[in-house]
């Protein structure tokens, strides 16, 4: 049953194949290709700042596919019939998380090979820059994902789950974007701290909140 | 082993919606092969009553006691938009493990249907999908909620057939409808009956 729902959630939210499309990896893309031409071309400033660019376009491609992620399959009764066959909420939740993060983490961190290219970040600041992407990201899936299932049933939820999840995410920000500027790995521990902290704590908040979305 | 009989017990149940209570000291005992319509006015308490049978929500009192399998019918179909139908039913069909799902579709008269997405069906082609859905989870307990709004009148002579031989088959419905179903032995009871009196709703 875990296996089935993974492979239909994954169909639902990964690009190209599913419905969600690639969005947030073009959006992404496209705040690297942008930022060299509001700046300029001047190759030290664009190394010194875009890593921090880099991150900020992480954080606001992962709020996009937040509208989709839970409502929807409220709406549509699925989360109903699946508590119907005996699944808890939280296991939902939980391949729910995994299909997210696999359909916006891996494709963000490929993107960022074409993103620092454009960018001018080479060498170690690069390395840092993709572990620490690889840290993170599941940290702002597991956040994307509480806030997607407790703003479900709100009529403005989209809007508002994007307000939300940037003070959220912001010492996901701060340590992964702080190790850019240090140039020292140890603060990706901490992003890699938080990002689990998150990621076990998500799916029992996100399906009591889907649990309490049936109440009124 | 055999599988314990099915049975579907609702003791002393009550239920709100917001503050307002919409019917209280609910109790009914469903024996296999038995059929239940429940009757009332929108708004009366239908589909609350149906969802906290279901054990979706939870009753103010009262406590519900189920032994079988649950198949739940609803105005929501549970099959993605965007999916062409007998991709989104072979979602629920594996799930499920329905053996002779092409024998489902053919009864329900959903196979011209089967390419095309879920989004561009009527409701009443909606609501079939749905009950294709429901047969094939093969459950021993029925809760059809509103089974018949949207069908035409063979569609819904279909939905009476399929409850009839249902409940031969050992199995309990509790159906929750404004429209009446031609089911023999169906007991019946309205749902403003336990409606609570207007000043016991002030105190």
């Amino acid at each position: 049953m875990i296996t089935a729902l993974l492979r239909r959630d994954l169909a639902q939210f990964f690009p190209f194949t599913g419905s969600g499309a690639a969005l947030p990896v073009v959006f992404f893309v496209a705040v690297a290709m942008l930022f060299p031409f509001a700046v300029g071309p001047d190759a030290n400033l664009l190394a010194k700042t875009g890593g921090g660019v880099v991150w900020i376009a992480a954080l606001l491609a992962a709020i996009l596919p937040l509208e989709k992620l839970v409502a929807r399959d409220i709406e549509l009764g699925f989360f109903d019939q699946l508590r119907l066959r005996g699944m808890a909420e939280e296991a939902m939740m939980a391949v729910r998380l995994l299909a997210h993060w696999l359909s916006f983490g891996p494709p963000l961190v490929l993107a960022t090979f074409p993103a620092a290219a454009l960018l001018k970040i080479e060498g170690e600041p690069f390395q840092i820059l993709v572990l620490g992407l690889i840290a993170g990201t599941p940290g702002l899936a597991a956040i994307g994902l509480m806030i997607a299932a407790l703003t479900a049933s709100l009529r403005a939820g989209a809007a508002l789950s994007g307000l939300l999840l940037i003070p959220l995410a912001l010492p996901i920000l701060i340590f992964g974007a702080g190790a850019l500027a240090r140039q020292d790995q140890v603060s990706l521990g901490f992003v890699a701290a938080i990002s689990l902290a998150l990621v076990a704590l998500a799916p029992f908040a996100a399906g009591a909140a889907i649990r309490a979305a049936r109440e009124n | 082993m055999q599988a314990p009989s099915p049975s579907l017990i609702a003791d002393n149940l009550a239920c709100r919606r917001g503050d307002r209570l919409l019917f209280r000291r609910l109790s009914f005992a469903l024996e296999p092969g038995a059929a239940c319509h429940v009757t009332g006015a929108n708004g009366a308490g239908k589909t609350t009553l149906i969802r906290a049978v279901a054990g979706l929500t939870t009753p103010y009192a009262g406590e519900v006691r189920r032994i079988g399998a649950l198949a739940l019918l609803d105005e929501r179909t549970g099959l993605d938009p965007d999916l062409p139908l007998g991709r989104a039913l072979a979602f629920w069909f594996g799930l499920d493990g329905a053996a002779d799902a092409a024998a489902i579709m053919t009864r329900l008269r959903l196979d011209a249907l089967a390419e095309v997405p879920v989004r561009y069906l009527s409701t009443g082609q909606k609501k079939r999908a749905a009950l294709a859905r429901v047969l094939g989870q093969a459950a021993e307990v029925w809760l059809l909620d509103e089974p018949l709004s949207g069908l035409d009148t063979a569609s819904q002579g279909l939905v009476s057939a399929l409850v009839r031989e249902h409940c031969a088959g050992g199995g309990i419905a509790l159906i929750a409808s404004h429209q009446p179903l031609d089911v023999p032995g169906m007991t019946s009871f309205a749902i403003e009956d336990f409606a609570p009196a207007e000043q016991e709703e002030e105190a």
